[in-house]
């Protein structure tokens, strides 16, 4: 295999041949045009990012490239030569490297045999040659800088440790192009510098990368020049350094950011949710907060910081090991989500395919799931009589379905969402606890649920909303509290609430957000120059 | 919910005030027919009747009165365990150890009638009770302790089988009552109907409320479907568990002690096998073996399939070994039948699609 430090050296200065340059690309799912104009240039040595609403076509574009999907029309570029992938496999052995939030490694092999596995390199008499095997990954990760133990099996290792055996096998396929869709999602702060170390160090190195990410703060950090998509069509590529996050915002969005979230002022009554004390061993400590009726409280943070964790637990499918949860004065037993729901409290999980919803099963069903207990005559419980019980409530929250016995897995994103929060509102809770009320989502049913949400507080509804994006906390909620490593670390005020402020007590210890400044770079880099 | 609690409830309007026009939901996709007609329970039924028609005409003397009697009590055990396993398998689980809690049972009611000297009714109620116990400990460890259910049965299989004949060795206890043992052997008048059969209809009535008509049931389908959702939508899923296992492990109890009357005897080596006969009557009904899916209309209609190609192919004068082999056939092609389906209706005009595709799959519960 070649070595792709002496073959792709080039100084980054120099105006080569674009990696990657795609122009115009369509692409329609049945009558669904995903992509209308996909139009991107990544240069060799350059971080691209790539913004845009779920739903603005991003990963249409990614999965051309990959050779997952097949384009309708449009240039596709790579290196200067026109191709078309019609596999996977192609996009592979052409230079393309494709990782993604959540890597899949086989669990009970070694780090190594990951790396190689369907291409092991072969010793005499077509035996596997561990030792090559062994020494080419140990090389790749000194280049990258890592401390992963070659020999131990995938099984255990971070999703952060993850993706960077995905890019170590990338490197030792000499991609030249990587594409990392939402790597840091899942991520906590250091591993998000050291993924950004080994980043840098592959675009020092001549390769191009290409970064999808939700969160400004890392785009602004890492990349050099940002193409921003809304609704399958290509915005506008820009300079990194001559552009804002605002300006970004107003491009994807294609509107004025402030009439995104417009939650309305509400009269702020007597606390419906106080959690006093809470602890989850490892989880998180010492928590205490109250949620007003007609009151939205943000819980911000990074994901993983404990923030579902402790809604989870509040609602009481996960235990806790001390502290107390009450609604209106009463304490809720733990434990017993069905005690949670009696008391009125309502959970709109961050999972919706996994814990909203039993996608397999109808929409009535779906939606009659926790007022069904109430809907029996004479103890026998009737199709009709949750079709009747669940009519208006898809009717109130414009559910599109053709019939109420469809199943919930044939439907978007956006309207699987609305039929759990059909499910929650049909209980007539009086507090709301929403996790990732908009998560991939598209941007017209993301704002209906934000003025849903609106509605509801302004109604008198006690709401606690978990969300990663922080656009959504800060125009949404009256009160932010931020997590950090499971602690509350700030409660700001809509007005003390703004980006820098939340960022702050999110990840403390990085002064700015605009600065997420690795730990390791200078070493790291010189290493690699050497 | 708020019912219990007199503030405002914040929806105080009520749902369909929206500031748009209401719109109106049909209930079902497809028309009645299609949803009645186009399921695997009903295609079941229609080869049941198939088969019955087919035996009364080419089978001699199956139309003979006795037929229909023995069959109903041959198959009476099995019918009743398949009420519960039924709900067991569409969570996802599975009992193995049900005919040993027969052979426990039933060899219990012996013991206990004839050598502790308590009358039939108190023996067979404690044996009943002891078939609830060894049911709610497979509940507790699949519920609360969380094991494979699988794996814990297997063991409950070995555990109650060895108690059973641990019991009374080799011994056989004989000699029950006859008012009872005639009881049970009861026919309605003239009729080829055993008077048994109501014990069963009643339990019949009583499960499929239970799984059709109650938010028990609804809970039921969606711990197979997706046990996580079900949990954060307040279905208590341990417990559903436990009493699934339970009503199991009774239901059981109650056939051991028909076992007993049936043939005047008590042994450790009662049904042997009589799990995997259940089970096999269950998947043929419909049941999807990895959860969620299966109606109890259906698996009545493959427990009596199964009974009525056993009787017709004794009566041809086949050997036990070839209608085992048809049975296991037909229960492979249960299996395959929808995947088959599937695949061919997608291979065909958009015309044929639809109700052919649709027998694969899952009936509207």
């Amino acid at each position: 295999m070649p070595d792709p430090l002496t073959k792709a050296s080039a100084p980054a200065s120099t105006p080569a041949t674009p990696v990657l340059e795609m122009a115009d690309v369509r692409k329609s799912f049945g009558p669904v045009a995903a992509l209308r104009s996909g139009t991107i240039t990544v240069h060799p040595g350059s971080i691209h990012a790539l913004v845009g609403e779920n739903g603005a076509g991003k990963s249409t574009l990614i999965k051309i490239v990959a050779g997952v999907h097949r384009r309708d029309g449009g240039t596709l570029r790579f290196e200067g030569r026109d191709v078309d992938f019609t596999s996977t496999a192609e996009s592979k052995a052409a230079g393309i490297a494709v990782i993604y939030q959540e890597p899949t490694l086989f669990p009970d092999l070694s780090v190594t045999e990951n790396i190689f596995m369907g291409r092991q390199p072969l010793g005499r008499g077509r035996r596997i040659d561990r030792a090559a095997m062994l020494a080419e990954t140990r090389s790749i990760f000194a280049r990258l800088g890592v401390d992963i133990d070659p020999k131990r099996p995938a099984l255990g290792l971070s999703i952060a440790d993850q993706q960077i055996i995905e890019i170590a096998k990338a490197i030792s396929l000499d991609a030249r192009l990587l594409i990392m869709d939402e790597p840091t999602a899942a991520l906590s702060g250091v591993e998000v510098e050291r993924l950004f170390a080994v980043a840098r160090s592959l675009r020092d190195e001549g390769r191009g990368l290409v970064f999808i990410s939700h969160r400004f703060e890392e785009v602004f950090a890492l990349c050099d020049q940002v193409t921003v998509m809304r609704d399958g069509e290509y915005v506008a590529t820009t300079a990194i350094a001559s552009t804002t996050p605002d300006a970004i915002v107003e491009m994807m969005v294609g509107r004025e950011v402030g009439e995104l979230f417009p939650k309305q002022p509400a009269t702020i009554g007597e606390p419906v949710l106080q959690v006093e004390g809470l602890s989850s061993a490892g989880t998180f400590r010492d928590i205490s907060f109250e949620v007003r009726a007609g009151e939205i409280v943000g819980l911000a943070g990074l994901v993983g910081a404990g923030r579902s964790e402790i809604a989870r637990a509040v609602f009481g499918v996960d235990r806790y090991d001390a502290g107390s949860v009450r609604m209106h004065g009463k304490a809720v037993k733990p434990r017993r989500p069905r005690a949670a729901i009696a008391a009125g409290m309502a959970f709109v999980p961050e999972d919706r395919r996994k814990q909203g919803l039993v996608v397999d099963n109808s929409v009535a069903h779906n939606v009659a799931a926790v007022i069904r207990t109430k809907l029996d005559k004479l103890g026998l419980l009737t199709t009709a009589a949750e079709n009747k019980a669940v009519a208006p409530w898809a009717d109130r929250l414009e559910v599109k379905t053709n019939a109420l016995d469809m199943a919930a897995t044939t439907m978007s994103g956006g309207n699987q969402q609305k039929v759990v929060i059909a499910k929650w509102l049909a209980t007539e809770p009086e507090l709301l606890i929403i996790d990732e009320p908009t998560r991939g989502i598209d941007v017209g049913t993301k704002s209906e649920v934000h003025r849903l949400l609106s509605d509801l507080a302004g109604q008198g509804l006690a709401i606690l909303m978990i969300s990663s994006e922080l656009p959504e906390v800060l125009g949404m909620a009256d009160r932010v509290l931020v997590v950090r490593e499971g602690e509350i670390t700030a409660e700001l005020s809509r007005e003390q609430a703004t980006p820098e402020a939340v960022m702050k007590a999110a990840t403390a210890g990085h002064e700015s957000t605009g600065e997420l400044a690795p730990v390791l770079p200078d070493a790291l880099l010189k290493e690699v120059g050497a | 919910m708020s019912a219990s609690t007199p503030t405002k409830a914040p929806t105080a309007s009520g749902p369909g005030t929206g500031a748009s026009a209401a719109r109106t939901y049909p209930s079902y996709a497809r028309p009645a027919w299609q949803r009645w007609l186009l399921t695997r329970e009903t295609a079941i039924i229609a080869l049941l009747v198939v088969v019955l028609v087919w035996a009364n005409v080419n089978v001699p003397n199956f139309d003979g009165p006795l037929t229909v009697y023995y069959l109903f009590l041959d198959l009476m055990p099995i019918l009743l365990i398949a009420l519960p396993m039924t709900m067991i398998i569409i969570t996802g689980e599975i009992d193995l150890s049900v005919a040993s809690t027969v052979a426990l049972t039933s060899v219990l009611t012996g013991v206990l009638f004839a050598d502790a000297g308590l009358s039939f009714t108190m023996a067979a109620l404690a044996a009943i009770a002891v078939g609830a116990l060894c049911g709610a400990f497979n509940g507790f460890l699949v519920g609360y302790v969380g094991l494979p259910s699988l794996a814990v049965t297997i063991g409950t299989l070995a555990l109650y089988r060895g108690i059973a004949v641990g019991l009374l060795g080799t011994e056989a206890k004989t000699g029950f009552p006859e008012e009872w043992t005639d009881r049970v052997k009861e026919r309605f008048g003239e009729t080829s109907y055993p008077q048994v059969l109501v014990v069963f209809l009643v339990l019949a009535v009583v499960f499929a409320a239970l799984l059709h008509f109650s938010g028990f049931g609804r809970g039921v389908y969606e711990i197979g479907l997706n046990d996580e959702a079900a949990r954060f939508s307040g279905v208590d899923v341990a417990r559903t568990k436990l009493v699934l296992f339970l009503l199991a492990g009774a239901v059981s109890g109650l056939a051991g002690v028909y076992y007993t009357l049936r043939y005047d005897l008590a042994r450790g080596d009662a049904a042997t096998g009589m799990e995997l006969q259940v089970i096999a009557a269950v998947l043929l009904g419909g049941v999807s073996i990895f959860g969620g899916r299966g109606a109890l209309h259906g698996v009545v209609a493959g427990v009596l399939l199964i009974g009525v190609i056993s009787s017709a192919m004794r009566l041809q004068g086949e050997t036990e070994n070839v209608t085992t082999i048809v049975i296991g056939l037909l229960l492979v092609a249960s299996v395959v039948a929808p995947r088959f389906l599937a695949w061919a209706s997608g291979r065909m005009p958009t015309g044929a699609k639809g109700p052919l595709g649709r027998l694969g799959r899952r009936p509207s519960a």
